[in-house]
């Protein structure tokens, strides 16, 4: 990609996101097309594909449900043609890193809305609940355990008592408590992995390396103290 | 019968074959039954009682021949029964001391004779005859027999139509159903006790002291038998101890603590006397609480003990099951053989000597009562005929399930034994902490609040769910009311501490954070605090002091705050680093640059330190944290906490301060560290309880001069003053009451305070206060009435009336102070008159009696102005019956404050000639001379100036110079005092009327030392020292003369 294209993209991406300034915009989408593997030709539109994405939240972000990664995917991929486009990476960053509770908070219910009916259904959170208790053997009913956790849940953040939660009974229940809001399932950046992680070794597969970088970035995002350590990875960059 | 005396009766282990019963008291009660039994018999069925027996049952009698009445013949040695059988034999035979008896009808008969001797004549018959059942009705129905084999014999009997046959069945449904009744009236018996014995305690010992011996692994240091001797029963205690049910006697030395030495009883273990001085002998008294067995009693005892044995615990476990196994093992394999024999054995005679041989495994299986009794049980009810035997192959599978349902039950009585040790050790172990209450839990029966099962479901996910769950059940749990002592102890008494605690130590930021937001609610429960640290809670919250989030530093450290309310937790904080770690905390506040967004899960810095102050006020009530804080550097950072404008941050931060004036170094640093403007400033803040802390502190650190100016020059004063007019808020008064008093020590500063009408207002405190204020308020006033302006104002006010009231109160800083403000106003002739009428004088005096020292002086100096001011004061004095006395004694105290006092008192005592008189009759001048050699400069011019004035009266110089008073005074003269020269001089100048003083003097060389005095600018002091060197020298003039003339 040449530069004029580049820093046109930058300047357009720039424009519409408010939590990035110029240089970490531009950071991002070079460390995108570091992802993808290579720039965009004529017409064909690349981007990040369900499994690569998948590994970039397992492998940076520390994610581990498989639903609840899907959902994240989904969320990403504003226009839902199956991949993570250069425009829906950086938003999607922007809110991951730097979002506000707000932003987040739409962010977390539409992951956890898995039909999208403006509604998590009580059938939902057992679906995303499900995996969520220790089997007992010796129970009867192995659902018992996670039902009653559904009920409990709807009474902690039911407030209008219809037996599903809408968006304003989610958000009144994470406003009083923000620990809720990722209730049904970690959708976001484990906040353990978000702080420093200056300890890791360097490995030079190129998997690793990719994540390497989008940690540095991660620790420049959060810290805004390791300027050195973005330059690096950008000269790593350049490498690959 | 047969089966209950086989099995349940208690059989002394000396052989079976002439074995003796135990006097135990299910024994006793065995007997009791069958007596009733017997008794009765001959009236309930006359026809049965008839009935003779097959043999006699014979045993030895203490009955005597005589004691038998009408229709005995009755011999010098023998005893027949005037009834006799078909064949002519007498039922009852007694040839001395053996008897025979044949029928129900004689023993019942029998027994009637017997009246007090009934047990004992039950007991040698059972005794002697082991199986009663044979010998009545025949060995057809041997006692070990099962049920079905009888009752086909019975068929038996029926089909023959003999009507002897039928009574003899009769008598056999009789005794079976008395045996029936036995067995569970003694199982009752059964339940009730807690029966160790000698197996179970050696088998204890032995596993202990496996796990016994140097290095702190192990769970005790040593355990040893006091004796090496075991008798054949397994005891090792001396058999007139056995009979008290004690078996043996242990010295356990634990990790942490003495010696224990400990009996081991049938009912139990406790601590004993210990060994006596003369080595081989044992205390036996009990000294402590019985405790169920050894491991209990050790594990209350010694918390060393528990500890290592948590650790090695499931090994220990392990071989003590192993232990108790093979023992609940073997008969079970005993019984199981019998029933395999039972039902291979078709023909009755091998079946016999089966169930004969069941009997013997049962006698030697005595070993677990409890147990082995229920299964017995068990084991016979379970069945009714032959063909049930069949069935019986599965019984071993049964007989596990029973036993389990038996153990459960034990266990639960041991439960509720455990719980009771637990609040007796709690309530006398705990001598540590007065906030430590005694622990009660939730009873297991009582009615549980719908929370508790709720709060037990919670816990459940909580232990079971991932992070999703995890954290749901966090925030509904946080729903309930965590506030409510009920909700805090179902938490705990369903295991969610440790849950709670455990997830402080994973990695889950989440998780950490919804425990943290409960444990710091919950933890204002006095036992949840103990309990936290109990379970090791504290230093896993101190390392999240380090943690990167700020939102957890603050939850960790507002827990800290809650549960470092008493000196143990406190004394884990500071081992464990905390203190450092929690100044560091302070530290992030003066980062100006905050972000504008705060970031999710995070807080603000501000809070950070908030918390960090907090958590530290908890923890600056132990001297050692003071220390700790001041080297980790706290104080820098305290004093620039003290600028910031908010409230909620300025409370814990003041309150740390205020902690810490109580140390010289802090109050050093509050001086030089520009805190006193800050305290001053928030004086005038709206916050009641920083206003508080803040007096408080001021109060602290108001002792130093150079502070109390400063208080002044910051103005702090007017607030104080203004503050003294909200009297609704206790605490604060008392503090704001404290920082006057302190700061009134200053001249300057009771001027002002004589400005403000501080004065007036502190006059009206003086009604209707708690004591802390009313010490304070007196205090205060006591150093404002130094000045005279100020006494009017205390007259006028009407302050003597309530002053005077207070005397008679028992708080010992108040009467001090109370005393000291009467003391001064008593200066003025207008106050002294009031306190006369008041009757204040005899309220001093008594005083006088005060075991206190410092009360006792206090009202000493009092005295002084009233008696210097009274009308009449000579009279008032002689009318304080026995009060001379009284105080002329005081001069025996050893207190030099007292001494001083009491002199200074005699002094004015003394200038009344006829109260000189008495004290001179009470002995004054010896008591006076004899305090003459000292140091203390302030009793030297008292001293002085009594002696001075009891010369006045009779031959008193002389018996001054008697009692050798002179020699020291003269030395006061090289003391550098002028009060004390002064004092001394005149009381010189008194004694030198008498020529032997004067030689006294001359040779102590008083001249020279006078002839300085007398350049004295002190005029008194020259006229006295002038007076006493004319009088030793007219002396020497007229020796002169005498020796010339």
């Amino acid at each position: 990609m040449n530069r004029k294209k580049l820093q046109k993209l930058t300047d357009t991406l720039t424009k519409n996101c408010k939590h990035f300034n110029k240089f970490e915009v531009n950071c991002l989408i070079r460390l995108f097309y570091n992802l993808v593997g290579g720039v965009e030709r004529q017409g064909l539109i690349i981007g990040l594909d369900r499994n690569a994405f998948r590994n970039i939240l397992h492998v940076t972000f520390g994610m581990t449900d498989d639903m609840i990664m899907d959902r994240v995917f989904r969320a990403f991929d504003k226009d839902n043609d199956g991949c993570v486009n250069v425009s829906e990476w950086v938003h999607g960053l922007s809110l991951f890193l730097r979002g506000s509770l707000e932003e987040k908070m739409k962010y977390c219910f539409e992951v956890f809305d898995l039909n999208g009916d403006g509604f998590i259904s009580k059938e939902e959170m057992f679906h995303m609940l499900k995996n969520s208790l220790l089997k007992q053997p010796t129970e009867e009913d192995p659902d018992e355990g996670i039902k009653d956790l559904v009920e409990i849940t709807l009474k902690k953040m039911d407030h209008d008592h219809d037996g599903k939660l809408s968006f304003a009974d989610y958000e009144l229940a994470v406003r009083k408590e923000t620990l809720l809001l990722e209730a049904f399932g970690p959708c976001l950046p484990d906040p353990k992995v978000l702080i420093a992680r200056w300890n890791l070794k360097l490995k030079y597969s190129k998997i690793q390396m990719n994540s390497m970088i989008c940690e540095y970035l991660n620790v420049y995002i959060v810290s805004k103290r390791s300027w050195m350590y973005i330059e690096k990875s950008l000269k790593l960059l350049d490498f690959l | 019968m047969g089966l209950a005396l086989a099995k349940l009766a208690q059989w002394t282990a000396a052989g079976h074959g002439a074995g003796t019963l135990e006097i135990t008291p299910l024994n006793e009660a065995i007997l009791k039954e069958i007596i009733t039994f017997v008794e009765s018999f001959i009236y309930k069925y006359p026809q049965e009682a008839k009935f003779v027996f097959v043999e006699p049952l014979e045993w030895n009698t203490s009955l005597a021949p005589s004691e038998f009445e009408s229709g005995y013949v009755v011999s010098e040695t023998t005893v027949k029964s005037e009834e006799v059988d078909k064949n002519g034999q007498p039922l009852l035979f007694l040839s001395v001391p053996q008897i025979k008896i044949r029928s129900f009808g004689q023993l019942s008969r029998l027994l009637f004779i017997a009246k007090t001797a009934k047990l004992k004549e039950a007991q040698a018959c059972v005794e002697a005859n082991r199986d009663p059942i044979v010998k009545i009705l025949g060995s057809d129905y041997n006692t070990m027999k099962e049920d079905s084999i009888a009752l086909n014999i019975l068929d038996k009997i029926t089909r023959d139509d003999d009507p002897e046959r039928e009574i003899k069945k009769k008598i056999a449904m009789l005794l079976k159903q008395l045996d029936q009744h036995l067995l569970n009236h003694s199982l009752k018996h059964i339940s009730l006790e807690i029966s160790l014995n000698p197996m179970t305690v050696k088998k204890d010992i032995e596993l202990l002291k496996r796990f016994s011996g140097k290095g702190d692994q192990t769970v005790l240091e040593s355990i040893e038998y006091t004796s090496d001797y075991e008798f054949s029963n397994g005891c090792r205690a001396p058999p007139w101890r056995q009979i008290h049910g004690e078996m043996c006697y242990v010295l356990v030395k634990p990790h942490d603590g003495e010696t224990l030495c400990v009996t081991c009883s049938a009912g139990g273990v406790f601590l004993n006397g210990g060994k006596t001085d003369d080595e081989e002998d044992i205390n036996y008294e009990r000294k402590g609480s019985i405790y169920k067995d050894l491991v209990t009693f050790l594990r209350e005892k010694s918390p060393q003990f528990l500890e290592n044995m948590s650790k090695q615990g499931i090994s220990f476990n392990e071989e003590q099951q192993k232990e108790k196994d093979p023992l609940s093992e073997a008969p079970k394999k005993d019984e199981a053989a019998a029933f395999h024999k039972d039902i291979s054995g078709s023909d009755k005679r091998s079946l016999e000597k089966n169930q004969i041989n069941f009997g013997r495994n049962q006698m030697t299986k005595r070993l677990e009562p409890s147990l082995n009794w229920k299964t017995t049980v068990n084991y016979k009810q379970s069945k009714g005929s032959v063909k049930e035997i069949q069935e019986d192959k599965h019984t071993g599978k049964l007989e596990k399930t029973r036993l389990s349902v038996s153990l459960g039950r034990a266990q639960l009585r041991r439960k509720s034994a455990e719980k009771i040790e637990e609040i007796i050790s709690d309530s006398s172990s705990e001598s540590e902490e007065d906030e430590e209450p005694p622990d009660h839990r939730q009873e297991a029966n009582a009615d549980l609040p719908s929370e508790y099962w709720q709060i037990q479901k919670l816990v459940k996910y909580l232990k079971g769910g991932n992070q999703t769950a995890t954290v749901i059940a966090l925030c509904s749990m946080r729903d309930f009311n965590l506030a409510q002592e009920t909700c805090q102890l179902a938490i705990r008494d369903v295991g969610g501490l440790e849950v709670l605690i455990n997830l402080l130590e994973t990695d889950e930021v989440k998780c950490k954070i919804g425990s943290l937001k409960i444990l710091k609610e919950i933890s204002h429960n006095p036992q949840i605090r103990r309990n936290i640290v109990d379970l090791g809670g504290l230093p896993i919250m101190v390392n999240i002091l380090d943690s990167p989030h700020k939102s957890l530093k603050c939850l960790a450290a507002e827990t800290i705050a809650n549960v470092a309310k008493f000196t143990r937790a406190r004394r884990v904080v500071r081992q464990y680093g905390g203190i450092t770690k929690l100044v560091a905390l302070l530290d992030c506040a003066h980062d100006s640059t905050e972000p504008a967004q705060l970031s999710l899960y995070e807080a603000r810095d501000v809070e950070v330190a908030r918390c960090g102050a907090l958590a530290l006020w908890s923890c600056s009530k132990s001297h050692a944290n003071k220390e700790a804080m001041r080297k980790a550097g706290g104080f820098p950072l305290l004093a620039q906490l003290l600028k910031t404008p908010h409230e909620n941050m300025l409370i814990p931060v003041v309150g740390t301060l205020q902690e810490c004036a109580s140390e010289e170094n802090y109050r050093a640093a509050i001086k030089a560290g520009r805190i006193i403007e800050s305290l001053v400033k928030n004086l005038s803040s709206q916050n009641e309880q920083l206003q508080e802390h803040c007096a408080m502190a001021i109060y602290q650190c108001a002792e130093d001069e150079e502070t109390r100016d400063l208080v002044r020059l910051h103005g702090g004063l007017k607030p104080l003053a203004s503050l003294l007019n909200k009297t609704d808020n206790k605490e604060r008064l008392a503090a704001v009451t404290g920082a006057i008093w302190k700061c009134s020590i200053s001249k300057e500063n009771v001027t002002k305070f004589r400005e403000y009408k501080a004065i007036e207002t502190l006059v009206g405190l003086l009604t209707d206060q708690p004591e802390e204020v009313l010490v304070n308020v007196v205090g205060a006033l006591g150093e404002c009435c130094q000045e005279l302006e100020n006494r009017v104002i205390i007259r006028k006010c009407g302050g003597i009336q309530p002053l005077v009231n207070l005397l008679v109160g028992i708080n010992q800083a108040l009467l001090v102070n109370v005393t000291k403000v009467v003391g001064a106003c008593a200066v003025e002739p207008e106050s002294m008159m009031i306190i006369d009428r008041l009757d204040g004088v005899r309220l001093l005096w008594s005083l006088l009696k005060n075991p206190h020292p410092d009360v006792k002086a206090s009202a000493a100096w009092a005295l002084c102005p009233c008696i210097e001011n009274a009308k009449d004061a000579g009279e008032m004095v002689r009318s304080f019956v026995g009060g001379l006395e009284l105080i002329v004694n005081l001069l025996k105290s050893d207190n030099k404050e007292v001494l001083a006092s009491v002199c200074a008192a005699i002094t004015n005592i003394a200038k009344d000639r006829e109260n000189l008189a008495v004290i001179t009759d009470h002995g004054v001048v010896p008591l006076l001379s004899k305090l003459a050699n000292t140091n203390n400069n302030k009793l030297r011019h008292h001293l002085a100036e009594a002696i001075s004035r009891c010369c006045m009266w009779g031959r008193n110089r002389v018996a001054f110079g008697e009692h050798k008073a002179v020699a020291p005074l003269v030395r006061y003269l090289k003391s550098s005092d002028t009060n004390v020269h002064r004092a001394t001089a005149q009381a010189l100048y008194q004694l030198s009327e008498d020529a032997d003083n004067c030689i006294t003097m001359h040779e102590n060389g008083a001249v020279k030392l006078l002839l300085d005095m007398v350049g004295s600018p002190d005029q008194d002091l020259q006229e006295a020292a002038a007076g006493c060197i004319s009088n030793i020298r007219r002396l020497a003039l007229a020796t002169e003369k005498a020796r010339y003339t």
